[in-house]
């Protein structure tokens, strides 16, 4: 079977820290996944080892059965995979809409010395992701200004504007008030959707979520694949439930 | 010189037709440059002097300017300045070639193309090290220069009276001739940057100041903006000189020197980096200091000029050009 994203043998050390060991995973086009763990589990390296930030000690990246592993981000990037990140990467001093532009212009192959920024048809691409994210009432806001779950949705609504064939998000609603999770999620999911082929991992700590948006489950801990399945059955492992959920610590 | 050129986008409320704006924008600068040329009939040489060359070394700082826009500061434009001057100087006086336009262009061409080798390299620097290896080269520049007498050394050399399309200038006239050269040249690339800063790529210049991480995983290329701004900038500073020196009609290597760079940076953090009139207006403002003081207070002149950058920066911090350039973006 052949993977749109493929990662084999990754290993990555921090000195004594091994933040992947033996990493091997499979994501075919379209699928949802989760990636779930502990604090310092190595989610958020997987993700950087994908997007280029950290070059794995061992081991190789393919995307569409091409070698990703010596890129870096912005090759990666070019290739489909955009990201968000878990502490929103904005421009505060600009407003909402001119982050988008900016990610309009960053992904268009060919920047202009003479094109305005703000030109109409590029306006209208912004906006439609804007209304997307139900973002068009802090069009015109400062982004510095704004409340920390509208600068979530305006980190992932600019990853969006290339329309990424994968999508990686970590921890989107880390930070948002419990109330506001599953809201918030929802209206990421339905953005999500309208987007033709997509694939999304989203790295996660609220299990209620993950169940309700993740068809597909991978659990790490210290480095390594605990569970990899469908979330029923990868969320009642004795592993995911001891390490992750902390269920079985509990009982 | 464009005396008040509004962002084409700025403040936004709505959907801003860019096009409609920039074209208010050429139409104010075009004004504003026949005012400037009408009033420079009736002024004194002095003042049309004073405006040339405070178009001429507004020039280098509209280029340190759209360096600040992606978040750097160099030092050694001075160095940019020199190039674009003893370009002019010996093209004039060995190439036979006299035409001021042609030598403001060619000085401004020559500079790009010494900055283009070393712009790649610098694109890599942030911070005091961009600023003290730009200061490092105007440095070897200024020392080659010393010790190059085929140039005239320490003392310099000087150049003849410039023709313009093919025109001989006279006597009574050529001042205010090449002060209207001047302010038309500050005025066109006024205009240039103005459209170039509301682009797609100025954009991503202010972009990248703010989060060059994000830029790269948007897709887009730091070290490319930064590489052009750079090789922008070198254009505008050797224009800038190829102008200074056929208004002084003298060039010499202090032209390199690191407070000859101190004063272009001078001029651009008093202006901010949101507007481009405010350059020309900081730079005439320095100008204005620079001739009433050491003729007044000769000894104690920077003693005045430092005070007002304080003031500025402690009440306009994002210099002059906020007092009419409204909204966070610009």
């Amino acid at each position: 079977m052949s993977f749109m994203l493929e990662a084999k043998g990754l290993e990555k050390r921090f000195g004594a820290v091994v933040a992947a060991s033996a990493i091997n995973i499979g994501i075919s086009a379209g699928e949802r996944v989760s990636l779930i763990g502990s604090n310092g589990a190595g989610k958020t390296t997987f993700v950087n080892m994908i997007t280029g930030y950290l070059k794995p000690d061992e081991g190789r990246i393919t995307l569409d059965g091409r070698d990703i592993t010596p890129l870096d981000p912005r090759a990666i990037t070019r290739l489909g995979v955009a990201r968000s990140f878990q502490i929103p990467q904005l421009y505060g001093d600009l407003t909402v809409l001119d982050n988008m532009l900016v990610a309009n212009a960053c992904h268009d192959q060919r920047l202009s010395f003479w094109q305005p920024a703000r030109r109409t048809s590029a306006i209208a691409r912004a906006d439609v992701l804007l209304e997307r994210f139900r973002l068009s009432e802090h069009r015109e806001r400062r982004v510095a200004e704004l409340p920390g779950g509208v600068r979530k949705l305006l980190d992932i609504a600019m990853a969006l504007t290339g329309h990424p064939k994968l999508l990686l998000l970590d921890e989107p609603t880390s930070g948002v008030s419990a109330e506001e999770k599953f809201p918030m999620m929802d209206t990421i999911m339905a953005a999500l959707g309208q987007e033709k082929g997509t694939t999304v991992l989203f790295v996660e700590h609220d299990m209620d979520i993950v169940e309700r948006h993740a068809g597909r489950v991978i659990a790490f801990y210290a480095g390594r694949i605990i569970a990899d399945d469908r979330p029923a059955i990868a969320l009642a492992t004795d592993d995911v439930r001891r390490y992750v959920t902390g269920e079985l610590l509990q009982e | 010189m464009a005396a008040a050129l509004p962002s084409s986008a700025a403040p936004v409320s709505g959907r801003t037709d860019a096009s409609v704006a920039h074209g208010r924008t050429v139409l104010l600068g075009l004004l504003t440059c026949a005012a400037l040329a009408v009033a420079g009939w009736f002024a004194p040489k002095w003042l049309t002097f004073l405006v040339t060359m405070a178009a001429a070394n507004g020039l280098v700082s509209l280029g340190i300017v759209g360096l600040m826009r992606g978040g750097v500061v160099p030092f050694g434009q001075g160095m940019m300045l020199a190039i674009g001057g003893y370009t002019a100087a010996l093209v004039f006086n060995h190439l036979g070639v006299t035409d001021a336009l042609g030598l403001a262009l060619g000085g401004g061409l020559m500079a790009a193309l010494v900055a283009a080798p070393f712009a790649p390299l610098l694109s890599r620097y942030r911070g005091i090290f961009f600023a003290m290896l730009t200061l490092a080269l105007s440095m070897v520049t200024y020392g080659l220069l010393m010790k190059l007498d085929m140039l005239g050394g320490s003392d310099g050399f000087n150049m003849g009276r410039p023709t313009l399309l093919g025109m001989t200038l006279p006597d009574a006239r050529v001042g205010y001739i090449l002060y209207l050269l001047a302010i038309v040249l500050a005025t066109v690339m006024s205009l240039l940057a103005r459209v170039y800063f509301d682009s797609t790529r100025g954009l991503v210049t202010l972009a990248v100041r703010e989060n060059e991480l994000r830029v790269e995983y948007l897709g887009g290329s730091v070290r490319q903006a930064m590489t052009i701004n750079f090789i922008l900038a070198a254009f505008c500073g050797g224009m800038g000189g190829a102008l200074a020196v056929m208004a002084l009609g003298h060039i010499e290597p202090n032209f390199s020197f690191w407070t000859t760079s101190g004063e272009f940076v001078f001029v651009a953090i008093l202006a901010g980096w949101q507007s481009v009139a405010a350059v020309f207006v900081a730079s005439t403002v320095l100008e204005i200091v620079r001739s009433f003081s050491s003729a007044y207070f000769p000894n104690t002149w920077q003693l005045a000029l430092g005070l007002f950058l304080l003031f500025v920066i402690r009440f306009l911090p994002k210099g002059i050009g906020s007092l009419w350039m409204k909204g966070p973006t610009r």
